[in-house]
Order: C-alpha cells, then sequence, then structure tokens
C-alpha cells in the first residue's frame, strides 16, 4: 500500500509557483505601478458595494433613512439581534442549509463512481451522456419550476428540504462529475493497476487508496455544489411554502412587503455571505478550476 | 490517457443517470404534454396539437411578440456584458500580482462576490444604488445626474449591467489568470531574447495560451447570463414596465404567475431548445480544439 501511496502524483489545478518569476521580468518596472493601481481600483469597485451592505447592517433604522452616513454614526447590532432570536428568520437560515447540505452528499456520492467510469473506460453512449450531463448544468432553472412543483407535489415532498435538494440536483450532479472527472484524470491509472495486483478489491482500493488520492478533488467538488445550491432562490422559492422556506426567499418576501426594514435586510445578506468567506481561503487556487467544471 | 473499453463502467454510471433522468427527463415530458394541449382549468385539457408553437413564434401575435421581445433583449444583455467582462477580465488577469501575499489577498477578495447569493447580490445592488440611501445613486445623483433606476429604462439598465460586471468579471478574470500561469518560464525567456514588444508577447504567447479559457468563459458567462433570474427579478422586478423581462423572467411570470401551462410549456421547450444548440456548438469547438492541441504535443 505504502508503494502505490508513495506515486502520489501532482495533482492539476494545483498550481505551482514556477514560471512566476520570468512573467514579472517580462513586465518592464515602470509598468508595475500600472498594473498595482488596475488591481487596485478593481479591488476597491468589488468591495465597495459589500461594505455598503455591512455598513447598512449595523446602522439603525432612522440612521439609514434620515442621513447619508459613510460609516454608521450610532452602531448597531440589534438587526443581528432580531435575525438569531426570530425563528422566522434563523429558521430560513437552517432550512437552506438542510437542503443544501442533502444536495452536497447526494450529488458526491453519486458523482463519484460516474466520475470514475468516464476518467478510466470508454462505454457504451459515453461521449453523449458526458454532453447531456453538461447540458443540464446549462439548463435554465426557469424552465424547470413548473414542472418540479407539479412533480414534487404529486410524490408527497412539496415544502421539504428533500425536494430542494433533490431539484438542485438537475445542476449539481452533473457539475459533481464534470468536476471530480477533472481531477481523476490527473491520477494515473497505474495506481488502479498496481492496487489491482496488491490484491485490492475495487471497493476497498476506492475508498482506501483512490478517494484519499483525489481528497481535494473531493473538497473542491463539494464545495461548489454547496455554494451553488446555496446561491439558487428559483428552484428553492418555488418548492417551498412555509416549512422549509429557505433564507433567500425569506427575504425577498420581506422587500415585497411595504415599508422596509432595510437594516435587517442587510444585516440577512451579510449572514449570507458568511458561509462561502469562511472556506474561500481553502478553495483559493481551485476556483477557476471549479467554475469551469474542471476543465482547467 | 488511454481509456479501456468496458461497457460494465455502465453500472458506476447508472445511478447518476437514474438521478438526472428523473430531475430531467419526466419533468420535461410534462413540458412536452403541457405544449400540446390547451386548459380552461379545473383540469380540463383539450389537444392544440402545434397550435402555441406557431403562436409563440410569429412576432405577429401577442405570444411571439413578446417572446422575441424578451429573446432579443437577453440576447443584447449577454452580448453587453460579454463584450465587457471579457476584455475586462483578461486586463485584471494581466494586473494580478504573481508572487507574495497579495496573490492569496487578491484571489481570495476576487472570489468572494462569486460566492454570494444571487438575491443577496440583487439586495446589494438595490441598496448601493437606491439614490434615497445607496452611496452610488446618492453620489450620482449629487453630481447633478437624474439617476433612478427604477424609473428609468437606460438607468435600469446601466444598473444591472454594472451588477453584473461587479458579480461575474472575476470569474473571467480567474480563469485567464490559470491559464496565463500554466506559461512555462521559457517562453518569456526566448521573447526577451528576441526583444519582443508587450504587446507582442501577449498577443502570440499569452493571448494563445488564454484560448482554452476564453472560450469556456464565454460559454459560462453566455449561458449564465442567458438564464439569469435572480439578481435583475430582485433589483428591478423586470421593469421599468418590461424595460428589463429577460427570458426567464418572461418565462416564470407566463408559468407561475399566470398558470398559462400551454404557452408556458411551449416557451419552455423553444428556450431550452435555444440553450441545447449553443452549448452543443461550444463543446464541439472545445473537444475539437483539445483534439488538435493533443495531437499538436504527440
Amino acid at each position: 500500500m505504502s508503494d502505490v501511496v508513495a506515486i502520489r502524483p501532482a495533482l492539476p489545478g494545483n498550481v505551482s509557483d514556477a514560471g512566476q518569476g520570468a512573467f514579472n521580468r517580462a513586465l518592464a518596472p515602470s509598468r508595475v505601478n500600472g498594473r498595482t493601481l488596475v488591481m487596485a481600483l478593481y479591488l476597491l469597485f468589488l468591495m465597495l458595494p459589500i461594505y455598503w451592505l455591512i455598513n447598512m447592517s449595523l446602522k439603525t433604522n432612522t440612521e439609514i433613512s434620515t442621513t447619508m452616513t459613510l460609516w454608521p454614526r450610532d452602531i448597531t447590532f440589534e438587526h443581528y439581534r432580531k435575525i438569531f432570536t426570530d425563528a422566522s428568520w434563523y429558521g430560513g437560515y437552517i432550512n437552506s442549509l438542510t437542503y443544501v447540505v442533502i444536495n452536497t452528499v447526494l450529488s458526491i456520492s453519486l458523482a463519484l463512481p460516474a466520475a470514475y467510469a468516464f476518467s478510466r473506460y470508454r462505454f457504451l453512449g459515453d461521449k453523449h451522456l458526458f454532453f447531456w450531463l453538461l447540458s443540464n448544468r446549462m439548463a435554465p432553472p426557469a424552465v424547470f419550476a413548473l414542472p418540479f412543483f407539479n412533480l414534487y407535489s404529486a410524490i408527497g415532498l412539496f415544502d421539504t428540504p428533500w425536494a430542494v435538494a433533490l431539484a438542485h440536483c438537475l445542476f449539481n450532479v452533473p457539475l459533481a462529475v464534470w468536476i471530480l472527472e477533472g481531477f481523476m484524470s490527473g491520477v494515473p491509472r497505474e495506481i488502479d493497476e498496481t492496487a489491482a495486483i496488491d490484491g485490492y478489491s475495487f471497493p476497498r482500493f476506492f475508498i482506501r487508496i483512490f478517494m484519499p488520492l483525489i481528497a481535494s478533488g473531493i473538497g473542491v467538488a463539494a464545495f461548489f455544489c454547496f455554494m451553488f445550491s446555496w446561491v439558487e432562490l428559483l428552484l428553492a422559492r418555488t418548492l417551498t411554502s412555509v416549512n422549509a422556506k429557505p433564507i433567500a426567499a425569506t427575504m425577498t418576501r420581506t422587500v415585497s412587503a411595504a415599508g422596509m426594514d432595510w437594516g435587517l435586510l442587510a444585516a440577512a445578506g451579510v449572514l449570507t455571505i458568511v458561509p462561502g468567506a469562511l472556506v474561500i481561503w481553502f478553495v483559493r487556487n481551485y476556483i477557476a478550476k471549479g467554475f469551469a467544471l474542471g476543465r482547467v | 490517457m488511454i481509456k479501456i473499453v468496458n461497457n460494465k463502467a455502465w453500472f458506476l454510471v447508472l445511478p447518476v443517470f437514474a438521478v438526472v433522468a428523473f430531475s430531467v427527463v419526466l419533468p420535461l415530458m410534462t413540458v412536452v404534454n403541457y405544449s400540446v394541449q390547451d386548459s380552461f382549468g379545473n383540469n380540463q385539457f383539450f389537444w392544440n396539437g402545434v397550435g402555441w408553437f406557431q403562436d409563440l413564434l410569429d412576432p405577429s401575435k401577442e405570444l411571439g411578440g413578446r417572446f422575441f421581445d424578451s429573446l432579443w433583449r437577453n440576447l443584447l444583455f449577454s452580448g453587453i456584458i460579454l463584450a465587457i467582462e471579457i476584455p475586462l477580465g483578461i486586463a485584471i488577469a494581466l494586473a494580478m500580482p504573481r508572487e507574495g501575499w497579495s496573490v492569496a489577498l487578491s484571489l481570495v477578495l476576487m472570489a468572494l462576490p462569486l460566492l454570494i447569493p444571487w438575491n443577496v447580490v440583487g439586495t446589494i445592488w438595490q441598496v448601493f444604488a437606491r439614490s434615497d440611501i445607496g452611496l452610488l445613486g446618492w453620489a450620482v445623483n449629487n453630481l447633478g445626474i437624474d439617476y433612478n433606476y427604477t424609473g428609468h429604462t437606460l438607468d435600469a439598465w446601466i444598473t444591472l449591467v454594472v451588477m453584473d460586471v461587479w458579480h461575474w468579471t472575476s470569474l473571467v478574470a480567474l480563469l485567464c489568470y490559470a491559464g496565463l500561469k500554466s506559461i512555462p518560464d521559457a517562453y518569456y525567456q526566448a521573447a526577451r531574447i528576441d526583444g519582443a514588444s508587450r504587446w507582442a508577447v501577449f498577443r502570440t504567447i499569452q493571448l494563445p495560451k488564454m484560448r482554452r479559457v476564453l472560450l469556456i468563459a464565454v460559454l459560462l458567462r453566455f449561458m449564465d447570463s442567458f438564464m439569469i433570474y435572480t439578481e435583475p427579478f430582485v433589483l428591478t422586478g423586470g421593469g421599468p414596465g418590461n424595460a428589463t423581462t429577460f427570458l426567464s423572467i418572461d418565462l416564470v411570470k407566463l408559468a407561475l404567475g399566470q398558470f398559462d401551462l400551454g404557452k408556458a410549456a411551449a416557451m419552455s421547450l423553444v428556450y431550452n431548445l435555444i440553450i441545447l444548440a449553443v452549448c452543443w456548438v461550444f463543446y464541439t469547438v472545445m473537444t475539437s480544439a483539445d483534439a488538435k492541441a493533443e495531437r499538436v504535443e504527440a
């Protein structure tokens, strides 16, 4: 076993630092300041709206509606306190997390064997099937909203986390298959063969040797399943009404109500950014790969 | 990698096939079923043949006019954001730091908008662009420009485009950055020896190496902007009037708002076919480009 693990390959996407030195040298020193300026302006453009949201969430509603202040004069955590104590608000987060976690576990466990098949074997219709999966990742949720509503009402799953979790499989299972296939193709098949010679059965090989080798790939795929399920609104809102209402729906329904509580809405928005912001550090080198379905 | 022919691999794919078939084929069959029928409520359905499709594809009919309006609007939107995000993304990728702590910082900050729930993206720009409470709206109005994205069509469009640029340019930039990092040192050294200009380095080394990631970026950005729903729904609700009613918004209005099953189903199918066709073109271009690259390497 140790022999097998010893030839751990360099995973694709695990970008190395080689080649950066020459890149810097290829640019004249006078350009560096221009580049830094472009980057700084771009990051400012990205951060300003987010800062404004955080700023709003810490202001009192009187301050929001009566004055224009660049930072909260009278800092308050009242909006956050309300979200964490009012069941209709924090319940939304729990509902969202429930279906997102179910969906992620489901997508990854279904996708693992399929991605292995696509990366190692040729079989009848493999290319068509692979494309068909891609086309589902690209399918507009708006097309599926109504039939999903009918389908999940008919089988009695409407307004449960399972309905949303299954519905999000529409795009998350193809996504997981494509990302995992990308990572698995970077593992040389000699490892499979060595393990077979060493007497490993397929399931034991897959769980004990292969999965640790693509651990980062599984992490990235899980992150992206989590993320795409977390950010989706249309299907989640269509397939729930009261019991499984996600936080996104809670927020949009507040928007339509008269007399808006901007501070509360901003605080709820800030809290939805937190899960992504927490794990972003660990996946920073894989973001392009994940969005590009493992094709970079 | 050389793959072994083994049809037993189908057993490994079967679970995915079953779930996706359940999630896609079954609902699409319902849609096909609705699209050829008319209903007057009470679950009474009548055969309508291709009637809805004829209405849908005839711009002089009410349904067709509405469909083509949102289709052109959506294509215009996709065109504009591609024209901005692709060049801007390349520029940002070239401007990104290459070493040190600032690489990680830039990566994390740039990725942040990509991970924000889409409705919150709408909310962020709502509170940012409103003239009464938003920094942007307030500043622009104080400069003496009458800016109001809920009232003026042009302002609504500009806000949506800026929002999308804010949301997704980082994706293009990160993809291009990944492409740039794969260029070996030797290429730049050779260019330096030849005394190549900055522009020549870009045209002959960097751009060709980014072709593949740019193709993916265009595909992803086109697809996602072609089915955009949540952000404009939260920000403008499709208004003012119908000025920002894109295909998905129109379809949801038709299907879940008016519950016009036959019309909505016909529109769904045509919409889905357009997506499928575009997707297929990109997939073919990408796989043939990959095959060519493999031949060159071999």
